[in-house]
């Protein structure tokens, strides 16, 4: 079920201000698509475009068209909610809600579409969703503890067990293991791995080598400027763009010489 | 798509269906205030047909009809969660609604009954020899008691007040901040009779019974002021920044200086608009007034020390005591006063805070 | 002094404390413990003075429901009806302003326009600006002429109720209407809290919550309420501690009376705070140390009222 995302002439403004200017890409079902770039270049803006969560922040406005497979989660009698439905999103900083069980976290997602799930079914789906994320060795003895009182990885980990149990298609993955220990960021380097077989997945990430190592296809996003809006400047297969780059631009980030 | 169905479990119709519809049928943005306006319209139409047209039968009936037809229409387009989100979004604004119809309310009978007798004569007369029934007489005594009381009372909280906020923020740790903090919270909760009352037994300990004059009143009111005062200055003195006590300190000026010097400029006017405030909430304090300052002066008495002294709100309170036409139109006049004087603190004290605020915040 | 005046000198040698901040330091702590002073006074002060009519009392003061203290000796009085007709104005007025004020609190803080929200904040906090006498003098000369027809109609269609037993009051000023006055009154108290709790809601909750495909009411249930419960709890109680010990708008809505009555549509109750207002003027004998008597039970509930507020507020402050 995971699907295909293409994006054409995408703007994005907060006010008056161009924050992103005109992207185009496609991002494959299955895969791993990576967003790098230097801070403030757009690129987690641009991923909140995907699912429209960047509506939230007032001011915020999108201009052009995302489909997801044929349908333009643009289009205006798409509702943002379903949107979000069907494209999850995970956090940089890890935000199980904290009054509430493991359980019920897993749950909380999936019971809003579906408020008379059995209690079997329940279970299942929780079971599921955790080994999907890799945490149910961890945690199927507290179930009914709080979530807050897991470590940073594993609320992580109980993140991505409670979007995937909306049973999205897309994940999106704003640097979700920026504010986590090595240990951890290779668990959830891991579960990206595995989760691709099912999910179309984009991430943003600071971490060159994460980028190198999960990703099938890397973004490069830039400003020309500071105040400018930014820009995709080239993407493509990993491999290539790590090295072979098309751009000057491209080759001075990846090598560590900025612009 | 195999991947779906080969998953045991299926959390529900919209979720984990291969091809999940991304529309749903939506009611146009427009729909909201259309709905409002028009089942505003039919329900006055409707009423004044029927000649039973009221404000508040009128707005409760417009509320009701918007509530049911907007779920109901959003149920059938949009499904029962859209609807429930319509339903609370309603309700939302109800509530606000609901809270400005009482303020709206006071402001307007006020300014309506007050108006009649609010005017240069009103305000410059005392109660002196003025006879029940008699068409005459004015407040002016209790804006002189209401002045000099909430005079006295300010020059008394506002040195503890901010005093005790200096200490809160720059001196105390530990179990006596702590203990002080919960105090003042505390004290914030006293019962503005409580306060009368204490004043009540300090003076009868201190003058015998039925001592009643306007510095009792004041010390009262300083009662209720000071927590006040406290914790909007504590907030302000924290506002701060800890570089320029730094950069004081680092020029080897001592701390007291440093916090007369700099710190309490710096916040000066934050500490002015707490100090309004706190003044605003004072100055329309009725109960401990009645117990401590009495309630039956008619006379100008700028005397703090001497006899019972008048205040608007016991005027006002009085006045309704006494029950005749003549003496509510008074009361109404002196609510009138007594509100745009609060008003007025209470826009003063806005403004000093906005064109005066440290730039840093 | 003089040392300070000249700060461009060498510094004092260690050790030796400026006179200055001696000075200044010793007064900001004298004000912090005047605090202190001022509270225990007034516990002192009205326990030395309603000693005298307390040890004099012949009736129980808890339960007994007359007021018979402005004599010169025997008094015999006691605050339990006040006390009911207290927490019942004030549980009236809870029941009434808080599902209202969490309605404002989201309103302002969820779904006004941004622009707006500030100045309707400030809307409603004047309502907090408006003293308790206007409220009063409002309640008796607009409100309860309103509220007549809406309790006969109250008590013609839920008679049955006991706490809708007819005949209605025909002035209606009766506890209900002290309750729907001090609901207004404490309706910005409460509103102000729960501003301020779901100011607090982490965005990362929020926006968790909408990822996921919540509507704006479900990421309310997900993430602001129970973030928000302890705070709106606590407000709650402060907004209580408040109605408690309300004077003018109940004692001037509320005539003279020590029944103790279920009926919210009859005349009959009175609080601690409004027979304090009303029998102070007229106290004679052991009348002004029996008024301190039940001054002292008003001090000591909404004492406990707001420490347990103050708790609340501060533990959910901890947990957060």
């Amino acid at each position: 079920m995971a699907k295909r995302i293409d994006v054409s002439g995408l703007h994005v403004y907060y006010g008056d201000f161009l924050a992103v200017e005109d992207v185009s890409m496609t991002i494959e079902p299955r895969s791993v698509t990576a967003f790098i770039g230097s801070s403030g270049c757009g690129k987690s803006t641009f991923l909140r475009t995907l699912n429209r969560m960047h509506e939230v922040t007032p001011g915020a406005r999108a201009e052009g068209k995302v489909l997801l497979d044929d349908m333009d989660i643009y289009a205006p009698d798409v509702d943002p909610v379903l949107v979000r439905s069907e494209v999850g999103m995970v956090f940089q900083k890890a935000n199980p809600f904290p009054t509430m069980s493991i359980y019920d976290n897993v749950l909380a997602g999936a019971r809003l579409n579906n408020r008379r799930m059995s209690r079997s079914a329940a279970d299942d789906l929780v079971e599921e969703s955790l080994r999907g994320a890799n945490l149910w060795e961890e945690v199927k003895d507290r179930l009914n503890k709080p979530g807050s009182g897991l470590s940073g990885g594993q609320q992580q980990r109980l993140c991505i067990a409670r979007a995937t149990a909306v049973r999205p298609s897309v994940l999106l993955m704003d640097e979700p293991c920026s504010a986590l220990d090595p240990i951890s960021t290779l668990a959830i380097e891991d579960l990206i791995h595995k989760l691709k077989e099912e999910y179309t997945i984009v991430i943003v990430t600071h971490n060159m080598q994460q980028a190198a190592r999960v990703s099938d296809r890397t973004a490069f996003f830039n400003l020309s400027a500071p105040g400018k809006p930014g820009k995709l400047i080239e993407m493509g297969e990993t491999n290539k763009i790590f090295t072979r780059p098309d751009k000057k631009e491209t080759e001075n980030y990846i090598t560590g010489r900025f612009g | 798509m195999s991947l779906t169905t080969a998953q045991p479990t299926d959390p529900g119709p919209g979720p984990g269906n291969p091809r999940r519809e991304l529309r749903s049928g939506s009611l146009p943005r427009y729909f909201p205030p259309a709905l409002l306006a028009s089942s505003a319209a039919v329900i006055a139409g409707v009423l004044l047909a029927f000649s039973s047209f009221g404000f508040v039968l009128w707005g409760v009936l417009t509320a009701l009809a918007y509530t049911v037809i907007a779920v109901a229409a959003s149920t059938r387009i949009e499904g029962g969660r859209k609807a429930k989100d319509r339903l609370v979004t309603a309700l939302v604004y109800l509530c606000f609604t609901l809270a400005m119809l009482p303020l709206v309310s006071v402001l307007w009978t006020v300014l309506g009954n007050g108006l009649a007798r609010f005017d240069g004569y009103f305000l410059s007369v005392s109660m002196n020899g003025v006879l029940p029934g008699m068409d005459a007489g004015g407040a002016y005594h209790a804006i002189v008691g209401t002045l000099a009381i909430t005079g006295l009372a300010t020059l008394i909280s506002v040195p503890v007040g901010v005093m005790t906020a200096v200490y809160l923020v720059e001196y105390a740790r530990g179990r006596m901040k702590r203990a002080i903090m919960f105090f003042v919270d505390v004290m914030t909760g006293i019962p503005s009779i409580v306060a009368g009352l204490f004043v009540v037994a300090l003076w009868i300990l201190l003058f015998g019974p039925g001592a009643t004059n306007g510095a009792a009143g004041a010390i009262s009111l300083a009662v209720l002021m000071i927590p006040v005062v406290v914790r909007s200055g504590e907030e302000m003195l924290r506002l701060v920044p800890q570089d320029l006590r730094e950069a004081s300190y680092a020029l080897g000026v001592p701390k007291w200086r440093t916090i007369t010097k700099v710190v309490l400029p710096t916040s000066a006017a934050g500490l002015t608009t707490g100090i309004m405030l706190a003044i605003a909430r004072v100055i329309g304090e009725t109960a401990p007034l009645i117990l401590t300052a009495g309630s039956s002066a008619v006379s100008i008495n700028w005397h703090l020390f001497d006899g019972q002294m008048m205040s608007l709100p016991v005027f006002i309170y009085s006045q309704v005591r006494m029950g005749g036409a003549v003496n509510y139109e008074r009361a109404w006049a002196a609510a009138l006063t007594l509100i745009l004087v609060v008003m007025l603190l209470f826009f003063l004290a806005r403004m000093i805070g906005r064109l005066f605020a440290p730039k840093s915040r | 002094m003089t040392t300070t005046d000249a700060p461009t000198v060498a510094p004092p040698p260690k050790g030796r404390r400026r006179i200055g901040d001696v000075v200044f330091a010793g007064l900001a702590r004298g004000s912090g413990l005047l605090i202190l002073v001022i509270l225990a006074g007034v516990a002192a002060f009205l326990i030395v003075q309603a000693w005298p009519s307390l040890a004099a009392n012949t009736a129980n003061f808890i339960t007994d429901r007359s007021w018979d203290a402005n004599v010169r000796e025997n008094p015999a009085f006691g605050v339990g009806s006040l006390a009911f007709g207290t927490v019942l104005a004030a549980a009236i007025a809870l029941l009434l302003a808080t599902p209202v004020a969490i309605g404002i609190a989201l309103f302002i803080v969820y779904y006004a326009p941004r622009r707006l929200a500030a100045l309707l904040g400030y809307l409603v906090d004047l309502l907090a600006a408006i003293p308790s006498v206007v409220y009063g003098l409002w309640g008796i000369g607009f409100l309860a002429p309103q509220l007549v027809p809406v309790y006969e109609g109250l008590a013609r269609n839920l008679g049955w109720i006991p706490l809708f037993a007819g005949p209605a009051s025909t002035s209606a000023r009766t506890i209900l209407t002290a309750g729907i006055v001090l609901a207004v009154m404490i309706l910005p108290i409460i509103t102000a809290m729960s501003r301020d709790v779901f100011h607090q809601v982490p965005q990362g909750h929020r926006e968790a919550a909408l990822a996921m495909g919540a509507t704006r009411w479900e990421m309310i249930r997900l993430a602001v309420l129970p973030f928000g419960k302890s705070g709106i709890v606590g407000g709650a109680m402060l907004g209580m501690g408040r109605a408690l010990g309300e004077t003018m708008a109940v004692a001037m809505i509320l005539s003279p009376s020590l029944a103790i009555s279920w009926n919210l549509l009859q005349s009959g109750n009175q609080t601690i705070a409004g027979h304090i207002a009303l029998q102070y003027p007229e106290a004679t004998g052991y009348g002004v140390s029996a008024l301190i008597a039940a001054g002292l039970v008003l001090f000591a509930i909404t004492l406990v009222v707001n420490m347990g507020a103050r708790y609340i507020v501060a533990r959910g402050n901890k947990e957060s």
